[in-house]
């Protein structure tokens, strides 16, 4: 691999981003993207998980056997949203409520396991590491990008503050009551992506 | 890895999982003392939220310190000695599903669709100066998708409503999930619960409620986009001031009420 860490780090934003080019974590896209705080917070968790789990796996990875990897590598993961969720809910508890089943769905996050699998098991642990981080980078860039547009029409407000006050508020905007529903991520998500891949043909499968 | 020891993938598992398993059980056990004492204080932020005392600036233990703690009895509605059942160590959410202070409810008994009730019940009394101002009463019921747990504030004459507060819920964010609005939760204020003949008379309209004329005093809006949860509301109103629930105790309390 001949990528300097700063070319880890910001491929998986733009150039080869979790959600957009490998279509990975879309469920949990489509969960926490109601409101930018609770996107923010699940970013984080995320990036923090996949940082710390590619890490381990890679410091580890001539220990284990290849027939068990995969059963080792959910364990390690489980482990650390499990740390995640239990701190949350210990230090953050409003918003360990808000983001209640989704942050121990983590564990099923198809990006955690796809770096694993896919880069922590060959490489070593520094550019596991910065991958890691840049792959819940660019899953938070994409989750913050469609929370912000849901949160603003869907609820009229960013990151819980008033913008465009809603009706039911004595206000004069009506919400857009489809994005509120996650489905309208989908949406959203195939927009960001049609957008990424003008921008980059690159992206664009051959037909 | 062709000549990998036949033994081997079994101690890197026994490994990995006795290293994980005394991570996350040390997370557990240590952090449990703070997520409880959380736990606390988001129930007791929620009472305040409905008792209509909740002041960000002060601290909760500070505004909680008119309010005193008492269990009920739902089928006698009277008080429970602090002897017999400590309120500050009564589980109610354990206490419905044991045999001896639970009872399961017949499915036509159980509007608000909680399957099993339980036999006491924490209440809350904010007092000032020796008299009753408010009692906050818990209560829970299913929505579309999940149990809906609030807290309803009464006055001291236990007729009219002084304020709710929704804290624990799982319904759709912005349609359902809407019982969580402020907005919409002062509209319960000053609403009566019980018409003249002692029958539950609140309800809720579709959209907007009455502003004038005799249904104004009992209707609450309806959530538009949520019909199911406001029916759920609707039942769960029902059924917990209802002989099953507090209509004993609020009976109690009311003849009290008049004699004092």
């Amino acid at each position: 691999m001949a990528e300097s860490n700063k070319e880890l780090l910001s491929r998986s934003i733009f150039k080869r981003n979790p959600i957009a080019l490998l279509v990975l974590g879309i469920c949990s896209a489509l969960a926490v993207t109601g409101q930018m705080t609770t996107a923010f917070v699940m970013s984080i968790c995320v990036t923090l998980v996949v940082a710390f789990s590619s890490m381990t796996i890679s410091i580890v990875r001539f220990q284990i056997p290849s027939s068990v990897r995969i059963g080792l590598q959910i364990t390690v993961i489980a482990t650390l949203v499990i740390l995640v969720d239990q701190a949350l809910k210990a230090f953050y508890f409003d918003l360990s409520k808000q983001l209640s089943i989704y942050v121990g769905l983590i564990i099923t996050n198809c990006i955690v396991m796809g770096r694993a699998e896919g880069f922590a098991m060959s490489n070593p642990p520094i550019p596991s590491f910065i991958d890691g981080l840049g792959n819940g980078l660019g899953y938070g860039f994409i989750l913050m990008s469609v929370a912000f547009v849901r949160e603003l029409l869907g609820s009229g407000s960013l990151f819980g503050y008033e913008i465009l006050q809603l009706t039911t508020n004595g206000g004069w905007y009506i919400r857009n009551g489809l994005l509120v529903l996650p489905a309208s991520a989908f949406f959203l998500i195939a927009l960001l992506i049609w957008l990424l891949r003008s921008i980059d043909p690159e992206q664009q499968e051959s037909e | 890895m062709a000549d990998e020891h036949p033994l081997k993938p079994f101690y890197s598992v026994l490994v990995l999982a006795f290293v994980c398993s005394a991570l996350v059980a040390g997370a557990a056990v240590g952090l449990r003392p703070m997520q409880e004492a959380n736990r606390i204080t988001d129930q007791k932020k929620h009472i305040l939220y409905a008792a209509g005392l909740y002041d960000s600036t002060k601290s909760i233990e500070e505004m909680f310190s008119p309010i005193e703690t008492k269990v009920v009895e739902l089928a006698t509605g009277k008080f429970i000695s602090k002897d017999v059942i400590d309120p500050a160590t009564f589980k109610q959410a354990k206490a419905a599903m044991t045999e001896k202070y639970g009872q399961s409810l017949a499915t036509n008994e159980d509007i608000a669709k909680i399957r099993r009730l339980e036999k006491y019940s924490v209440v809350y009394l904010v007092v000032k100066d020796g008299t009753t101002e408010q009692i906050i009463l818990p209560v829970r019921g299913k929505g579309l998708w999940s149990t809906m747990y609030a807290y309803v504030a009464l006055d001291a004459d236990m007729t009219s409503i002084r304020g709710v507060s929704f804290y624990e819920h799982g319904e759709t964010p912005g349609l359902g999930g809407e019982i969580e609005n402020k907005t919409w939760q002062e509209g319960w204020e000053n609403k009566l619960i019980y018409s003249g003949d002692g029958e539950v008379a609140l309800g809720f309209a579709k959209g907007k409620s009455s502003k004038t004329g005799e249904a104004a005093r009992y209707e609450i809006d309806g959530l538009s986009g949520a019909t199911l949860t406001t029916k759920g509301v609707d039942s769960l109103m029902e059924f917990w001031f209802g002989d099953h629930g507090f209509k004993p105790f609020i009976t109690n309390m009311k003849k009290e009420h008049s004699n004092g």
